[in-house]
């Protein structure tokens, strides 16, 4: 069965006919075109698909498209205003927090959720803001970095 | 260090451009991409219009096909294509004499999960409900998940050409193995057993497949490390003329060797594509993924080792081996490399080796990063660490007593020009205060230490064509642009921002007038793809001569302009100018000029393996040689909870030998991932089977690849050897730095914990066992001696 959804995604308000069983992520990738969310497991194991719901990290491969009436989603996408990388967009670009680039949406979501509630936060804060979300790149190293560097608080 | 002149000189030269490019830390050319979430992905490739292509796999390990029914799905309303083995009856594989892997199994399945039909429809859920109504009827046939059971007596071969299940028997012998014993002051013999791991990339599999009927073209995007192998084996198993297809590799989620070879949702796609006549797209789960594997098998390996009283080797016997799984892939190779580097780490004279690779109804094994080493690296330093112990040797002096002075060629003629493992190990040494720590830490803390090595590059390439080992072009137009077009394929690893940083340094200019195009068949010159650590080193060669190439066209055209001659003309970033003078014209000016003689230009760079690196000529000589080869030294610090077993590795320090970091920030990342994806394999992942072939672990949750919580600092200390080969000297970053983790950490928990294992991976349950094992022990001893 399909309802209508109104929410607002990346500040656009949007309105949908979307079937009940709808993953928030395919919403994204497929009716949304938004393909910066990523699939990487084959739910809940990996934390590639992170993105904010009404300002709080969550992750759109275990969310129901049709729960988000009146909700708020921000994506990758949403980061860059005008344009321009935000702290930490910047940051992960410089510091090398990317390698890939395919867990880099939902790692930068995760730590953006994180810089929100807690813009200085020590690395154990970092580490456990980022404890779902599996790269198999850097060895996390420079992802810590990067979130330091972000929030003004590079070694 | 040994410093090699030309290579010293190539630098200079480089310096007096006045921009420098190489040597500089240099964020990737494609990040922004990445972290705006505009890279785009196989997966995220627009394809509104796509077919969804889904496989039908085998749900026994080991049977015959009896009866393949597909006339209920081909009847299903929406389904555009199925097909079966019966559509393609070529084998495709790495070496041409093991091809034995069709994309859809034909007359027998071999492993559990085996493609055996497809499907491809207008959506998702048409295309799985027309899969359930393929019939398929199997005989089942024994399992065989180790490889034990299938070596023995009597088992059904696999395959019919290997009566035993046995895909390769390797047996090497150099230099005077007995004598080599017979002089030794120790000789010391154990068993270990390693699991079989995953490369556990963060994106999932998935192709992309365009056929167009009307002109007979197919083009297929996917994510592949090797898009010019992709390419021959797509017109080998759909018999098409190459020239008909186009291979596309998009951003790709990173690679470690699983994307090393065609793959069997590849050439699937492809072929669905052709039967619907249209575009398909295979996107596979994360459990398939892990079903195609093509990782680090399971291997058992027992060592035997020769030492002097100085901690001298003077002999090596090992015998491994290996789990291949159902096909053959690259297992000769793995098995080979598993030999092969035993040496050119430290000096040998005599090393026997006997490799069996052996045919199982699991996944196909195949090359992950450090290909063949790692296991065998993790026994032979493990055993070093022992007998050094038992000769009142300090872990560090019995390495030093074995360093090699280069240029040195190995007993099985591999050519070592560049040598920085003596700095790797001073460094960390000094670092991790290994002389004032080692040996007095709390309880519960260890310490351990390791080197490796790697190969930068595998001098003989699969295919081999007797062409250049890497070609780049590069073009300049009437805009002042330069565009490097490579085959070679990003994977993450950062080799476009590499090369174009290599041809922009060869050019004297910033990197801000490139843009690199790489690996699209339709537009880049092949390239034997991104495999065995081959790109910095013979593409980063081919950009450098492309680079100097078309510096002289441009130099050529200042001197005319100027009036002198080319010798006369300096370049000073974007400036051209008479020495010694001040005659001079900008970089556009010499663009007009250069280009108003022939129009847009595009010059082409090559690299070839020199002869006498090209390794010797015995059986099995391929595999092993290399241009240019790269050291690591590393420390591990652990701590063990002794109530829980729980290990926690508190810091590593690590020292890799790159002969010259063109990118220092990548180097640093790339050592980093490696350190770390080997602490992966060391404490806790693990493929593990059921005995009817289910796979076990084929999810994140089961395969427990390290989270940011475990993870340490690593201290990462770039040596620069400078190899009189590499470009601007430089030698591979990203693979030897992994082996050296496993012996470091186990040595670490021995230190911790009074216990040395031999199975890997040291998970906190068997160090808890282990730990209980002791105290038993210890309490029966107490017991006996109160008595």
């Amino acid at each position: 069965m399909k309802r209508i959804v109104s929410l607002t995604v990346n500040g656009r308000r949007r309105e949908d006919a979307v079937a009940d069983d709808l993953l928030l992520i395919d919403y994204l990738r497929e009716l949304a075109g938004l393909t910066g969310t990523k699939r990487g497991c084959d739910g809940g194991e990996c934390g590639a698909c992170t993105m904010l719901l009404d300002g709080e990290p969550a992750l759109a491969c275990l969310t129901l498209a049709a729960r988000c009436e009146g909700r708020q989603i921000e994506t990758i996408e949403s980061l860059a205003a005008n344009g321009r990388l935000n702290r930490l967009q910047q940051a992960f670009h410089e510091k090398l927090g990317t390698q890939c680039g395919y867990c880099t949406p939902g790692m930068i979501m995760a730590a953006e959720g994180l810089l929100r509630r807690e813009p200085h936060p020590s690395e154990a804060e970092i580490r456990e803001a980022l404890s779902g979300n599996l790269c198999r790149c850097t060895g996390y190293v420079k992802i810590i970095e990067s979130v330091q560097a972000a929030s003004g608080d590079a070694s | 260090m040994n410093e090699v002149q030309g290579a010293t000189k190539e630098s200079r030269a480089a310096v007096a451009g006045r921009v420098r490019t190489v040597g500089q830390p240099q964020p990737l050319i494609d990040g922004v991409e990445k972290v705006t979430g505009r890279a785009l992905y196989t997966a995220d490739l627009p394809a509104a219009q796509a077919l969804t292509g889904v496989v039908l796999r085998s749900p026994v390990a080991h049977g015959e096909i009896v009866r393949i029914d597909t006339a209920r799905a081909r009847a299903l309303p929406g389904v555009r294509a199925v097909i079966t083995g019966a559509d393609c009856d070529v084998a495709y594989g790495i070496l041409p004499i093991a091809h034995n892997e069709f994309p859809l199994a034909r007359g027998k399945v071999r492993y559990w999960g085996e493609a055996v039909a497809a499907v491809a429809a207008d959506d998702a859920r048409i295309a799985s409900e027309a899969l359930e109504l393929i019939e398929v009827e199997y005989r089942s046939l024994p399992v065989y998940i180790t490889a034990a059971a299938a070596r023995a007596a009597g088992a059904v071969p696999l395959h019919a050409d290997k009566p035993d299940n046995i895909e390769r028997e390797v047996s090497h012998a150099f230099g005077d193995v007995d004598g080599g014993f017979a002089s030794a002051d120790l000789v010391r013999e154990q068993s270990f057993h390693y699991a079989e791991v995953a490369h556990a990339q963060m994106e999932p599999d998935c192709a992309l497949a365009e056929f167009d009927p009307e002109r007979g073209r197919l083009t297929l995007h996917s994510v592949t490390q090797v898009p010019f192998y992709v390419h021959l084996t797509l017109a080998q198993c759909l018999k098409m003329d190459p020239a008909a297809i186009r291979v596309v590799k998009p951003f790709v989620g990173g690679g470690f060797g699983h994307r090393t070879e065609t793959l069997p949702f590849e050439i699937i796609a492809a072929l669905l594509a052709r039967a619907a006549g249209g575009t398909v797209k295979v996107e596979l789960s994360r459990e398939q993924t892990f079903t195609v594997h093509r990782a680090r098998p399971e291997t058992d390996i027992r060592l035997r080792i020769g030492m002097k009283r100085s901690g001298e080797i003077t002999a090596t016997d090992a015998e491994v081996v290996q789990r291949g799984g159902a096909y053959a892939g690259y297992g000769i190779v793995t098995i080979l490399y598993a030999g092969a580097l035993i040496n050119a780490l430290y000096r040998t004279s005599a090393v026997r080796y006997r490799g069996y690779r052996v045919y199982a109804n699991t996944p196909p094994c195949g090359p992950m990063r450090g290909h063949g080493s790692v296991d065998m690296r993790h026994a032979f330093e493990t055993m070093l660490d022992s007998m050094a112990g038992e000769l009142g040797l300090d872990p560090f002096a019995v390495r030093r007593a074995n360093l090699i002075t280069p240029p040195y060629r190995t007993i099985n003629d591999l050519q070592v020009n560049s040598y920085g493992l003596p700095e790797c190990l001073d460094w960390v040494e000094q670092a991790s205060g290994w002389k004032q720590r080692k040996g007095k830490l709390s309880p519960g803390r260890g310490l351990g230490m390791a080197c490796s090595h790697y190969v930068s590059g595998a001098a003989k390439p699969v295919h081999w064509t007797g062409e250049p080992h890497a070609t780049v072009n590069l073009r300049l137009d009437f805009d002042g642009s330069i565009t490097l077009l490579t085959g070679a394929a990003d994977i993450g690893q950062g080799s476009s921002t590499l090369l174009a940083q290599v041809a922009a340094e060869a050019l004297g200019i910033g990197l801000q007038r490139f843009r690199v195009i790489a690996a699209d068949s339709a537009l880049t010159p092949k390239d034997n793809g991104s495999y065995s650590s081959r790109v910095s080193f013979m593409v980063g060669n081919a950009a450098l001569a492309a680079g100097k190439e078309l510096r002289k066209h441009l130099v050529d055209a200042a001197a005319r302009r100027l009036e002198t001659s080319a010798e006369d003309i300096e370049c000073l970033g974007e400036t051209y100018r008479v020495v010694g003078s001040d005659r001079a014209i900008s970089y556009r000016e010499a663009v007009r000029a250069a280009l108003a003689e022939t129009g847009p230009i595009t010059v082409k760079g090559t690299y070839s393996v020199p002869e006498e690196l090209q390794g010797g000529k015995f059986r099995g000589a391929g595999v092993g040689p290399s241009p240019g080869f790269s050291y690591a030294a590393q420390v591990v610090e652990v701590s063990v909870d002794q109530e829980t077993g729980e290990v926690n590795v508190e810091n590593v320090w690590v020292a890799h030998d790159c002969g010259f970091a063109i990118n220092p920030l990548s180097v640093e990342g790339q050592v980093q991932g490696a350190v770390w994806m080997g602490m992966g394999q060391a404490t806790g992942e693990e493929t593990q089977f059921h005995d009817n072939g289910l796979p076990v672990r084929a999810n994140f949750l089961d395969y427990r690849v390290p989270t940011i919580v475990e993870s340490p600092p690593i201290h990462v200390k770039i040596v620069e050897s400078r190899d009189p080969n590499g470009p601007f000297g430089a030698k591979e970053a990203s693979e030897a730095s992994l082996a050296g983790f496993l012996p470091a950490f186990t040595s670490a928990v021995a230190e911790a914990t009074g216990i040395r294992v031999s199975t890997l991976p040291l998970t906190s349950d068997r160090v808890l066992d282990a730990i209980h094992a002791r105290r038993r022990s210890e309490r029966l001893k107490r017991a006996r001696a109160g008595s």
